[in-house]
């Protein structure tokens, strides 16, 4: 149980971190980031093999971010697992700076994909993968995407290039927290019935709540015969009262009161 | 292929994945060498993103299909993904401009070279003759980044002593002192027997196959400025972006301008009807009669 605390306590951090970065950078996103911090925190301190220090280690797991918009978070969890320091995350947004609001390999130790335009993520994943298989390698690769990216119609051909080749070593996390750019998922090209659509392709489906470490853990440490796909029902902008489950803090950055509530309400977790 | 098979012989790490296309060309290679080929299904932009996932992991990669499908089609994977990452992936497109000109507007590949041109890193390759297409494979994979290979259902024919061929660098296909004609892709066919038909009339055209377009061969275009009455480019290409631009952006980089400068390739529009490659060229008035006319005008 030691290990499920830290990764909570990494969670946190992830949010404060991001909170911060948003704030200083007058960026977006923060709802996505936070949506997706406790499933960032499983990942690196509790799923994934890396070396800091190596970052082309062979026997790495792999972990691509396609929703490249809440880059912020994997900056966070990068630094919080020692990639880079922690005080480098403030240069996120600010002019000169690597660290660009969508996620960028260049310059920032750890990030294996360069991602922002969705639909990107799942077929280098694949990729990845496939790779992996014909070398005769273990390691496994981790894709995370958001359930609004499902709209991109690359994924359902990686998600056929993927079952085909019974690619066992790849990992798809969908973000399911129902809500995407304008309105809800289900009112803009609706998902439903999501899991039934990845049996129907030919993978594992695992539909789990999102915030739940135990959870998170157990399932992903899961290994099938078929590609595993992780259906993580989370709530947009969890953790900060007035963020949850709206739309607009896609694009808000908290300023001011907001931002010290937002830091305050962090802090008490 | 025979260019396909010495590399992935040498070299396990060479992979040729295609978007399904190659029937009757593939099936050997397959055969010889099964874990080195992936058919994708029709699925370009898969195809692009698992050739990125396999050259991130060391792959060398061919990516292979027709016309506008493994450039257009993928366009925004081949950048973000593939030359953002400066991955070793070599992109085959096989008919180029009207090689397949009968299929209709989907599968004329007139724009590719402009648009691959664009985009940072990548090496731009349209081969006049079978020989240069075999070299250029050959060569490409040895180039850092994205390469582009446009390969042409057309082409001309290797002079008696073929001068040696180097990515980058242009070959000089038919000697001559009056006038020079710059040409990219099997059109050469055409300006070698428009050529000919100067040489009959008094005009000694030289031939430059300028199969490179990126990174261009400067030394050879001021050579051609200075050293002949002018240039001509010849492209079965949009005459925006592609040998024309690259040549034209050559001269006003160096400050080297010829004393006559024509350009035969495709003005702004597409082809509503269709027709064999050479009807087509006839038609768009880029033909070898159309070359001869144009130059003879020159020196009337």
């Amino acid at each position: 149980m030691v290990k499920i605390e830290t990764s909570v306590n990494l969670a946190r951090k992830v949010r404060l971190h991001a909170v911060r970065m948003v704030n200083k950078g007058g960026s977006s996103h923060i709802g996505s980031v936070l949506s997706i911090a406790d499933i960032l925190a499983v990942l690196y301190n509790n799923i994934l093999s890396f070396r800091p220090n190596d970052t082309k280690w062979d026997k790495r797991d792999r972990f691509i971010l396609s929703k490249g918009h809440a880059g912020a978070g994997v900056y966070a969890v990068l630094a919080e697992s020692g990639f880079f320091r922690t005080d480098k995350l403030l240069e996120h947004y600010q002019d000169g700076s690597v660290f660009s609001g969508h996620v960028s390999h260049r310059g920032v130790p750890g990030v294996e994909l360069s991602t922002g335009s969705l639909g990107h993520g799942l077929p280098v994943g694949a990729g990845m993968a496939y790779a992996a298989k014909i070398d005769n390698k273990n390691h496994r690769v981790f894709v995370l995407m958001s359930d609004g990216e499902l709209n991109e119609g690359s994924n359902w051909e990686a998600l056929m290039f993927s079952a085909h080749h019974k690619l066992n070593n790849l990992v798809a996390i969908i973000d399911r927290n129902h809500l995407q750019s304008m309105k809800s998922t289900e009112e803009t090209l609706a998902l439903e019935p999501l899991a039934d659509k990845f049996k129907s392709f030919g993978w594992h489906v695992s539909v789990i709540d999102g915030h739940d470490h135990d959870k998170l853990t157990d399932t992903l440490n899961r290994k099938y015969t078929t590609p595993h796909i992780v259906i993580a029902n989370t709530i947009k902008g969890k953790g900060v009262s007035f963020m949850e489950d709206q739309v607009v803090w896609h694009y808000k950055t908290p300023e001011g009161e907001l931002f010290d509530q937002a830091i305050r309400e962090l802090e008490s977790q | 292929m025979k260019s396909l098979f010495e590399l992935a012989q040498h070299d396990t790490n060479v992979m040729l994945l295609t978007g399904d296309l190659g029937f009757g060309v593939f099936e050997k290679f397959e055969e010889a060498f099964p874990g080195q080929f992936l058919n994708v299904g029709v699925a370009e932009q898969n195809m692009m993103g698992v050739a990125t996932g396999l050259a991130l992991e060391g792959k060398k990669i061919f990516t292979y299909s027709i016309g506008n499908f493994p450039s257009l089609r993928c366009l925004e994977q081949i950048r973000n993904d593939a030359c953002y990452h400066e991955l070793n992936i070599n992109i085959i497109a096989s008919g180029g401009g009207f090689s397949y000109g009968a299929l209709g507007m989907s599968h004329h590949a007139t724009e590719d070279l402009a648009i691959m041109r664009a985009l940072p890193g990548v090496t731009v390759v349209a081969p006049c003759t079978p020989e240069e297409a075999g070299e250029a494979t050959r060569q490409i994979i040895s180039v850092p980044g994205v390469g582009y290979l446009r390969i042409d259902k057309s082409s001309a024919c290797e002079p008696d002593s073929p001068p040696e061929f180097i990515l980058g660098k242009s070959r000089t296909l038919r000697e001559g002192k009056d006038f020079t004609i710059m040409v990219s892709g099997g059109i050469a066919e055409e300006v070698m027997a428009a050529s000919v038909k100067l040489s009959e009339l008094g005009i000694e055209c030289k031939v430059l196959s300028i199969h490179t377009l990126k990174p261009i061969d400067k030394e050879a275009i001021i050579s051609a400025c200075q050293d002949t009455r002018g240039i001509m480019t010849v492209e079965e290409h949009t005459l925006i972006g592609g040998l024309k631009s690259a040549v034209n952006e050559s001269c006003s980089d160096l400050s080297v301008y010829p004393e006559h400068s024509l350009h035969m390739g495709i003005n702004d529009h597409y082809v509503e009807t269709v027709g064999s490659q050479g009807f087509l060229r006839n038609k768009l008035s880029i033909s070898g009669s159309d070359i001869v006319e144009s130059i003879l005008k020159i020196f009337a």
